[in-house]
């Protein structure tokens, strides 16, 4: 039986950690609550908590403004291309140098990490120098192509620590019943690493999604995806806060949902394997 | 297959990744330098020709540029400040047992999976909003005046935000870290009699210190390209007050259409980040071998 006083201290506790968690989380909460009120109760002073007349009509109208669900399709199509073509550079590197190490191996996983050390801005006019003159600013193609390079790094680097931990034995042993490589490849080490595999591709569907300076920067209307045609909104023309917030609502809805289920995971690639 | 083939192979499966990011990294900054030495304006194109080292003293003695120097320092100071001091203290308290922790945990991570876009609009309007904002409601409950967060503390402003994103990063690193530790040796120490805050000091703060150099490392590293929130919240207003050297190059660049001046000035960004993160790497030497 648990003495009376580790039940108080853990009431304290929970209290004190229920409140900031939702100190921390009442701008997400607020967001959600103000995509159902009317643009009067939006900007009500004092505010009112809750909806006083619930409404959906904020999800309908900023769809009529301004194409919304094309911008969502943006968002779709270039964290997901993003993140298979990624993944189809990423696993082969990753499996070469994590089971045919050389003595370059080091040094080539050290130079991946510190190209992630350079700013973007460093890049930006040579890219968008580059980009005008081949016609490809403002296409899902230039931009999915961009965010490839820029998440190269993290992803070779999350396989690398997972395949690292396959027994190279067990590849041996493929090997030696005859599988070729790509058949050792589909066969034995991604199902053996299909936690890792999926979580790198969780993470750059995330990082693609959110991804802001490039979208900014090489984008305008035709292929904007949501990060950055939700900047739209910042023009001060009256206040439109709830459908500001509808369309904050469904932008970051996916993502939030993605991120809660491998936010385990999620530790491990954003330090490159260092915590665990 | 021969040992041979295997290397040859696997030399194969490396060489797209190594030259895809060669491609996209290296050339773009070589031609950046190059470009950096170019008179090279958009709107002037009979202007053209090597300028020497003279977009690099225009860039330097623009005003602005000491500025955004100054708000981009003060940036990642402040954010790292407030993330690693509050994510080593809510981490703390989200390891203690408590009920409904896996909930508690969802919804203090939440924020670093908003788009920055999404939170800074947020924050502008819904909270920051002397009008209309949750914050102008408290002071007034309070019985304060309300505070022009964007206009009078422009800076202060988006340290908030940006910090307020990368809080639950640190928070998630150092509980992972927290709940690899030995309970073992915890207990040891309290049977030899340690309270709770020499635990803290002897054992907890130096378990955690690879997880404070990664925390430290990584959002160093994102925090100094900080962009989007500038963009959508004060556009680096009024004046300078809240630019940074990312959006200053941006500026430059794409407002101002002199590609010469921007591309000095992202080499002086490069190398000011990769002075940062060898200085970081340096002091973090030991935690990330060790």
């Amino acid at each position: 039986m648990k003495k009376p006083h580790t039940i108080f201290l853990k009431t304290g506790i929970s209290v004190l950690g229920w409140t900031v968690a939702l100190l921390l989380f009442f701008p997400i909460l607020w967001t959600v609550l103000t995509s159902f009120k009317t643009e009067v109760d939006a900007i009500a002073f004092p505010p009112s908590f809750l909806p006083t007349q619930w409404t959906l009509e904020n999800y309908f109208e900023v769809q009529e403004r301004s194409e919304y669900f094309t911008h969502f399709l943006n968002s779709v199509a270039i964290s997901v291309g993003s993140t298979v073509l990624g993944m189809l550079l990423a696993i082969p590197a990753a499996w070469s140098m994590a089971f045919q190490p050389t003595r370059a191996t080091r040094h080539v996983l050290m130079w991946m990490l510190s190209t992630k050390m350079m700013p973007a801005v460093g890049a930006l006019v040579p890219i968008f120098l580059i980009f005008k003159t081949a016609g490809l600013l403002d296409t899902l193609f230039g931009v999915t192509f961009i965010l490839v390079i820029a998440n190269l790094p993290i992803m070779v680097w999350m396989l690398y620590t997972y395949f690292k931990e396959v027994p190279a034995d067990i590849l041996e042993a493929a090997r030696m019943d005859g599988a070729t490589t790509l058949k050792e490849l589909f066969y034995v080490l991604l199902p053996m690493s299909l936690p890792g595999v999926a979580s790198t591709m969780l993470l750059n569907v995330i990082l693609a999604w959110n991804e802001a300076f490039w979208t900014l920067s090489l984008t305008a209307i035709k292929a904007a995806p949501l990060s950055a045609f939700i900047a739209s909104y910042s023009s001060p023309q009256g206040l439109f806060w709830a459908k500001l917030s509808a369309a904050s609502t469904l932008a970051i809805a996916p993502i939030l949902v993605l991120g809660w289920m491998s936010q385990k995971q999620l530790v491990r690639g954003l330090t490159f394997g260092a915590v665990k | 297959m021969s040992g041979y083939q295997m290397k040859r192979a696997a030399r194969f499966a490396l060489t797209p990744s190594v030259v895809l990011l060669f491609i996209g990294m290296i050339v773009p900054l070589a031609m950046t330098l190059w470009l950096s030495f170019q008179y090279y304006n958009l709107l002037n194109p009979a202007e053209a020709g090597f300028a020497g080292v003279s977009n690099y003293t225009y860039f330097l003695s623009d005003p602005a540029f000491s500025q955004a120097i100054i708000n981009t320092l003060l940036l990642v100071g402040g954010v790292l400040a407030i993330t690693v001091i509050g994510g080593i203290l809510l981490a703390l308290l989200f390891d203690q047992p408590m009920w409904g922790r896996g909930v508690v945990r969802l919804l203090v991570i939440a924020p670093f999976f908003v788009m920055p876009t999404v939170s800074a609009l947020v924050w502008k309007n819904m909270l920051m909003h002397p009008g209309y904002g949750i914050f102008a409601w408290i002071a007034h409950k309070l019985g304060l005046p309300p505070v022009e967060w964007l206009s009078n503390s422009p800076l202060l402003s988006i340290v908030m935000i940006v910090a307020w994103q990368w809080l639950p990063f640190a928070t998630l690193i150092f509980l992972t870290a927290l709940q690899s530790l030995d309970t073992e040796q915890q207990e040891a120490a309290r049977m030899d009699g340690a309270g709770p805050f020499d635990r803290l000091i002897y054992i907890i703060l130096p378990h955690l210190g690879r997880a404070v150099t990664v925390v430290l490392l990584m959002e160093t590293i994102f925090i100094l390209a900080i962009f989007a929130e500038i963009f959508v919240t004060t556009s680096g207003g009024p004046g300078y007050a809240s630019t940074n050297l990312p959006f200053l190059i941006y500026v430059q660049a794409l407002l101002q259409f002199d590609v010469g001046a921007a591309s000095a000035g992202a080499i002086i960004a490069v190398v000011i980040a990769n002075a940062v993160a060898i200085f970081a790497i340096r002091l973090a030497g030991k935690n990330l071998t060790a």
